[in-house]
């Protein structure tokens, strides 16, 4: 292994030690808010203000104010709980699948990106509670023994996807505060604050960096890395199922699950690429949260922005295919209709801008890839707006057509969640460390023993 | 110091290559209670200190199994036997359709499950009163320093043998630690009056607040809107309609009846007269007909039969009898002509009435009129 080209860099720039780590990591946590993250966070809470009015509005106006009309049921609440739910599968395929294919440059970003997943799930799952109407008769979609004697239906997509969002939820808070453990222990020995040493230490909950304990916190870190990679894969997969197994024209396809699995971890990872280029700016991360790390994001993001390119041209060849007159209308309708606008957005933001990531220099341009990936975002929420608007618009009954408008109240709901996930993650921020320390340092040059490494790498 | 009972001794050591060789000789020296403590974990440490694999994926299996298990029968159960619901004609125990649950109560499981039995059977976690923690030796580990820590509970343990081994070995920083007596003597006094009260009031304050929530938030506005439905009673005085305040609405100017074509003799009785004819003959079928809407629709004024003794007891002024010259000598035209058009305070039944239906009403009267003024040769 002595050709230089193909030894690996390493995954932390500067070769930092030890306790610079710590210093760095937790600096964000020690220091008060400073103006700029108070304007931030003030912008944010303001977003989340609109939202919230909007809701408001909606629970006591009624869901007259929203566009939605009579073929058009499902509309910008649906559109964004598949926007918000895909935002949260880029977290668990850093965290858990990079993690099983032992990919080091995973760890400079997977806390954070795991703190995006459980936020993302949040404000998604708040979308089906508007959408019911009474949230606060929210448990009835969970079995339960009631009064009534009746049960739910489990053979319905929708059942599954409660299901499904909640394992997700739950199976990612648990990843994400198995990784926090050690790191809240660091904090607990470094702060000088009685009170945070208290909540420190009830949050760490005694943990005291013995080997004993590493051997089993790595082993349970590969199991939960383990399930959770097929949990990502089928959340979307169960999400789709709500259009796909239905019998709309341009729902009922196969092609769903793998289309909009490409498509969450797609709009995803542009969204963690997003995010991660301005924390890093601001908290000085450039060496943990390296340019290398940012290109391989933008090489997956190429990867699944091809595939849902295959797949929207798949869906077009399989209307023409399958002969069914209904199902070539509606990709026809879908491309030169009344929606024609939407589709070519989605297109051109999904399809065409991310193949200029085939250019390295493309690729190592922050301004460059930054822009991109806000357009693969807004072409992914255009993709779920397309799907779901125009099928719904023009079904089987010529008659009930109707052109759908989103309202004032949809978009203030949308700035809200928007408003709620990116108050969450400032908070997140300022709370807890959003790079792994004990992962950071684990990675370092010269912080495993030598005799391991002769030869490459040999696992463990 | 001297009354305090001993935990152990710490060293401290600056890289891996030192702890992995440190711990070798600790383990070929024959000690077995000991601890090595690193900011993360090393690799080729679990060989070093001959740990065996972690039982953590036993556990994971048998709590994935529990899950795919139980809710497989629980559907199962539910489904096929408890309340079978037919859903789109497929059967009550639809097998693909099982597997989606199935899965994530399984991936659910075993992922929560192996968890709480890594943290609180294995670690035995929380544990935040270890003399390990608050010692320099802990700051040090938990940044930037790897240690070893042998146990006062060791079979080969002396103190002042086992600082001389550490120092043999390279360590340095070497501390004993004590179990903190305060600690160790601490019981905890379930009954004192402190704890006592605080239960009582957070069960107070949890059951109240659920109470209250439950039994009387959800019973009140805004959260009630769905179950008190506005509605208007039928012949009830009715705010909403403010021009007339009848809660039944008129049918609008030149409502008809279904199947029923616009009147063409509008304000026209003469008229209608000359040109209608009814085209019913009276068969008792006819008649019968004419009976049934009559008396729906006629005999509350009219009475059952025609002579003006309407059941409204002077609410609504009493016609007058059907049985008067008048009507007797208008034609039927003229009949068919009032009921669709109404005449004085009798309001017009075209929208309630088909012109089968006038018609036969038409037949009925004349029978009426012909009963009460029945003549000689009607009795033969």
């Amino acid at each position: 292994m002595s050709i230089e080209v193909l030894k690996e860099p390493s995954v932390i720039e500067g070769k930092p030690t030890f306790v610079e780590i710590d210093e760095q990591i937790s600096a964000p946590i020690d220091k008060l808010p400073n103006i700029k993250y108070l304007i931030a966070l003030g912008i944010t809470s303001t977003m989340l203000l609109i939202g919230i009015i909007c809701i408001g509005a909606t629970f006591f106006y009624g869901i007259g104010l929203w566009g939605n009309n009579n073929p058009v049921g499902w509309a910008f609440d649906i559109i964004n709980f598949v926007f918000w739910v895909g935002i949260g599968h880029a977290g668990t395929l850093i965290s858990a699948i990079l993690f099983l294919f032992r990919q080091k440059w995973r760890t400079g970003i997977a806390r954070f990106a795991e703190g995006m997943t459980i936020f993302a799930v949040m404000t998604a799952a708040l979308f089906p509670l508007i959408h019911v109407g009474r949230p606060w008769l929210a448990g009835y979609l969970f079995p339960y023994p009631n009064q009534h004697h009746l049960w739910v239906n489990f053979t319905s997509p929708l059942l599954w996807d409660v299901f499904a969002v909640s394992t997700y939820f739950t199976v990612s808070f648990v990843f994400w505060y198995i990784g926090l453990i050690p790191d809240f222990a660091t904090l607990r020995d470094r702060t000088k604050s009685t009170i945070k040493k208290i909540i420190y230490s009830i949050l760490s909950l005694g943990w005291r960096f013995s080997n004993r304990h590493w051997h089993n916190y790595e082993m349970i870190y590969l199991i939960l890395a383990g399930f959770a990679t097929p949990l990502v894969l089928s959340v979307h997969t169960i999400v789709s199922f709500d259009f796909a197994v239905s019998i709309m024209p341009g729902w009922h396809t196969t092609i769903f699950p793998p289309y909009f699995v490409a498509g969450a971890v797609f709009s995803g990872f542009a969204m963690v690429q997003n995010v991660l280029i301005i924390i890093r700016k601001i908290f000085n991360f450039e060496h943990i949260i390296t340019l290398d790390t940012l290109e391989k994001m933008n090489k997956i993001m190429l990867a699944t922005g091809t595939m849902v390119g295959y797949a929207y041209g798949m869906e077009f060849f399989i209307a023409w295919y399958s002969g069914s007159q209904f199902e070539s209308f509606v990709f026809i309708n879908r491309a030169f209709g009344p929606y024609a606008w939407a589709y070519w957005i989605m297109v051109s933001c999904n399809v065409v801008f991310p193949q200029l990531f085939w250019f390295r220099k493309i690729r190592r341009n922050i301004p460059i890839m930054f822009v991109i990936a806000v357009l693969v975002n807004v072409g992914m929420w255009f993709e779920r707006f397309v799907i779901i608007v125009t099928s719904l618009a023009h079904d089987f009954m010529p008659s009930s057509w109707a052109y759908y408008k989103p309202t004032l109240v949809d978009f203030g709901i949308l700035v809200g969640s928007f408003g709620l996930f990116f108050t969450l993650l400032l908070l997140f921020i300022k709370a807890m460390p959003v790079i792994s320390i004990a992962e950071v340092k684990a990675v370092l040059d010269g912080a495993q023993p030598h005799h391991t490494h002769n030869g490459g790498h040999n696992g463990k | 110091m001297e009354n305090k009972i001993i935990y152990g001794v710490t060293g401290i050591f600056d890289t891996p290559d030192e702890i992995i060789s440190a711990v070798k000789q600790v383990k070929s020296s024959g000690f077995e209670r000991f601890d090595v403590h690193t900011p993360y974990p090393i690799h080729g440490m679990p060989k070093a200190m001959k740990l065996g694999t972690s039982p953590l994926g036993y556990f994971a299996l048998v709590f994935g199994l529990t899950g795919a298990f139980a809710a497989f029968a629980l559907m199962t159960y539910l489904m096929g036997y408890n309340y079978p619901l037919i859903i789109s004609g497929k059967p009550f125990i639809p097998i693909p359709a099982f597997i989606p649950v199935t899965f994530e109560v399984t991936v659910l499981l075993a992922s929560v499950g192996t968890v709480l039995a890594m943290l609180f059977l294995l670690f035995k976690f929380p544990n935040n009163s270890h003399p390990l923690h608050d010692t320099n030796y802990m700051k040090k580990v938990s940044s930037n320093k790897f240690g070893i820590c042998i146990e006062a509970k060791d079979e080969k343990f002396s103190k002042m043998e086992v600082i001389e081994f550490l120092k043999k070995i390279g360590a340095k920083d070497i501390e004993v630690i004590y179990y903190d007596n305060d600690a160790l003597n601490f019981k905890i006094n379930i009954f004192e009056w402190k704890f006592v009260a605080f239960l009582v009031v957070s069960a107070l304050v949890v059951s109240g607040a659920t109470y209250i929530v439950l039994n009387k938030l959800m019973f009140a506005p805004p959260f009630n809107w769905m179950m008190g439905q506005h509605r208007i009673d039928a012949q009830v005085e009715s705010k909403f309609f403010g021009k007339d305040n009848f809660s039944m609405r008129v049918a609008p100017a030149g409502t008809v009846a279904r199947n029923t074509n616009q009147f063409k003799f509008s304000g026209q009785p003469e008229l209608a007269e000359a040109k209608l004819i009814n085209p019913l003959i009276p068969t008792e079928e006819n008649l019968r007909k004419g009976m049934k809407k009559y008396d729906i629709y006629c005999s509350p004024c009219h009475g059952y039969h025609g002579i003006g003794d309407a059941r409204l007891n002077g609410q609504f002024p009493n016609p007058p009898s059907l049985h008067s010259e008048k009507v007797r000598n208008w034609g039927d035209g003229h009949i068919f002509y009032v009921i669709t058009e109404g005449q004085n305070s009798m309001p017009s039944y075209s929208s309630q009435l088909t012109n089968e239906e006038k018609w036969a009403i038409v037949l009925y009267v004349r029978a009426l009129q012909r009963a009460m003024n029945a003549k000689e040769e009607d009795l033969k």
